[in-house]
């Protein structure tokens, strides 16, 4: 029973590539999707799945285990990628993503998917239950963390903005959260839709413990992570990460209308390829 | 737009109840604080019960268990989504929450979160909330009229909608048993104690015949049951004999003891709620009736699909028809 704990640095990148490729083919197989959002988000999952997190891949309620929150439930395609490369879910239901009776949903679903801690479709709700996690784990004297990834779109719900003060309030010292800044949402740029900066400035005056990395620079959000479990101030945590949608195939990044992406038939090839010919050395 | 007060000097004039007023009759017997109490009894037992609420915890009686166990109490602050989300959370980490506030926010402002994080999930929270239909003056905001509609909807869900104090005292051990979210209205303060003369005792999921008769049957729930006694009594003075079975659990319903009881013919079939009179106890009841080809004489008596008014409870209570004396008439004037 191997402890995932800590990770080789240069394995990482790798493995980010490796969720990429996933993220890809699950979409290849449902022909549209989130994709453009699983492949800015591969670094991050890569850090917190193959350096940051402690987990058993084979008994994913390992009552030890960092708990990761999904709030952005149509990241789904996301996490299951990490999740195959990780091995909490089998590689052979990649295919199923998105199909009748698959436990790979489009929206993540707790009741029926391996390692998927919450409900997550709705939007704006898992910071709150992430709260009620990190208070949990402190009740029973655990040392495991929580880790919830949400959305710069989820940062318009009020519900994020009461469990952001009520973390605070708490001293959740053990909640890392990352918020994705895509500036994508699905009306247009988030920046636009409902305005957030100075978002640092905003999340330290609520008494976090903020960075805020290129999202897609492993290194520094490696490094971040890192940061954020060993802060010594009793406040929670969290990573603002900057993140290039379709981040790893440039046809991908440039393409306007990302938010819910489609790609032709052929398309998912030439993503492929693209991805293999970016892929670190 | 409200036309001007024109002062009646032949009417008393009754202030508007404040936002928590008694529904306890003059001189009627009360317990204090049954939820409050029955949850400290219950935690004694039970380590992983804790208690959460959205600066709701006086106006809840949670203040009781707080007092007593201030280290397993969880005051989240006036943010209802944040309560039942953390909730959820804390249920997933092996607790057993009690999460209060008043049923308005729970079922309005919260519903989404309450749907998915807990219902959804399947977590084991257990949510009580006061203000029930119409128990307070206050107006619309705090007037629970829709609640058990949107619960019932809800899948998943358990519902109770207690009688007395009697009833809350041995609902929260019951409730605690079930595994599974639930949904229970709370009535609080000082709570009316009805049901103990008539040896009643809570079982989740079942109705119970109070009182039998045989000109009318009074399907009823929560406070309308203690009123329903007694209309019956003041019937049976003007001899009409009214039966009165007692539905607890909104869902599940007891469809087996509401058709066995609903389907003895020559009886009048009235249901009473603190509810509206849409999506209920009583368009439950209406359902499993049509359903099972059971076809009595079917009256409701409940709040109206309107927002109620603001005043005296004593007041709203006989404009809306759910004070005793109006549920005798009413069904009087049915049969």
């Amino acid at each position: 029973m191997e402890t995932k704990t800590l990770s080789n640095a240069p394995g990482i990148a790798d493995r980010a590539y490796q969720i990429r490729r996933n993220a890809l083919r699950m979409g290849e197989v449902q022909g549209q999707g989130y994709i453009a959002q699983a492949l800015d988000i591969a670094d991050v999952l890569a850090a917190a799945y193959f350096h940051a997190m402690r987990y058993r891949p084979e008994d994913p309620s390992w009552e030890g285990r960092d708990r990761f929150l999904l709030s952005n439930g149509h990241y789904a395609i996301a996490l299951y990628a990490a999740m195959i490369e990780a091995g909490i879910v089998p590689e052979a239901e990649l295919e199923t993503y998105g199909f009748d009776e698959s436990r790979l949903p489009m929206s993540g679903m707790a009741a029926y998917t391996p390692g998927m801690e919450m409900s997550g479709g709705s939007l704006g709700l898992g910071l709150s239950i992430a709260v009620g996690r990190a208070l949990g784990l402190k009740r029973k004297g655990s040392d495991a963390r929580v880790y919830t990834l949400f959305s710069d779109g989820e940062l318009d719900e009020g519900s994020v903005w009461e469990a952001i003060m009520s973390a605070a309030h708490f001293k959740l010292d053990n909640l890392i959260a990352i918020v994705d800044v895509n500036n994508q949402q699905a009306d247009g740029p988030s920046t636009q839709m409902l305005a957030f900066e100075p978002l640092v400035d905003k999340l330290e005056a609520f008494g976090w413990f903020v960075q805020r990395v290129d999202g897609n620079d492993l290194d520094a959000v490696v490094a971040a992570f890192d940061a954020a479990k060993h802060h010594a101030e009793p406040k929670p945590r969290i990573i603002v990460a900057d993140t290039l949608m379709g981040k790893g195939v440039p046809f991908l990044e440039q393409r306007e209308k990302n938010h819910f992406i489609r790609v032709e038939p052929h398309e998912w090839q030439l993503a492929i390829t693209a991805l293999e010919t970016g892929r670190p050395a | 737009m409200k036309p001007a007060y024109k002062p009646d000097s032949s009417k008393p004039r009754l202030t508007t109840s404040a936002m928590i007023a008694s529904i306890a009759a003059e001189g009627q017997k009360t317990r204090p604080a049954p939820f409050g109490h029955a949850l400290v009894d219950l935690a004694r037992t039970r380590p992983d019960v804790i208690g959460m609420t959205a600066d709701l915890g006086k106006y809840t009686d949670l203040h009781i268990f707080g007092k007593e166990f201030p280290d397993r109490y969880y005051q989240m602050g006036m943010a209802e989504q944040l309560l039942f989300g953390a909730a959820s959370g804390l249920a997933a980490e092996g607790f057993m929450p009690f999460a209060t506030t008043y049923a308005v926010f729970a079922s309005r402002r919260a519903y989404d979160f309450i749907h998915q994080t807990i219902a959804e999930e399947e977590r084991n929270v257990k949510i009580v909330c006061a203000l029930p239909g119409l128990t307070s003056g206050y107006g619309p905001s705090h007037q629970a009229t829709e609640d058990l509609a949107l619960f019932r909807a809800m899948p998943n869900m358990t519902v109770i909608d207690p009688c007395d104090a009697h009833e809350i005292e041995q609902a929260v051990p019951a409730i605690a048993a079930h595994q599974g979210p639930v949904y229970m209205r709370l009535l609080r303060g000082q709570v009316p104690v009805v049901l103990d003369e008539y040896g009643y005792q809570f079982e989740l999921g079942k109705a119970k015949l109070i009182r039998d008769g045989k000109d009318a049957l009074i399907i009823s729930s929560g406070l309308l049951t203690m009123r329903a006694l007694e209309a019956a009594k003041s019937l049976a003075d003007d001899h009409v004999d009214a039966a009165v079975l007692h539905v607890p659990t909104i869902k599940p319903l007891d469809a087996e003891t509401i058709l066995r009881e609903a389907g003895k013919t020559g009886r009048l079939v009235v249901v009473a709620e603190n509810h509206s009179v849409v999506g209920g106890l009583g368009e439950a009841v209406a359902g499993v009736l049509m359903r099972s080809g059971i076809y009595p004489t079917f009256r409701q008596i409940g709040l109206p699909d309107a927002f109620l008014a603001a005043g005296a409870l004593p007041t709203l209570h006989d404009h809306y028809g759910i004070t005793a004396t109006a549920v005798a008439r009413q069904i009087k004037g049915w049969l």
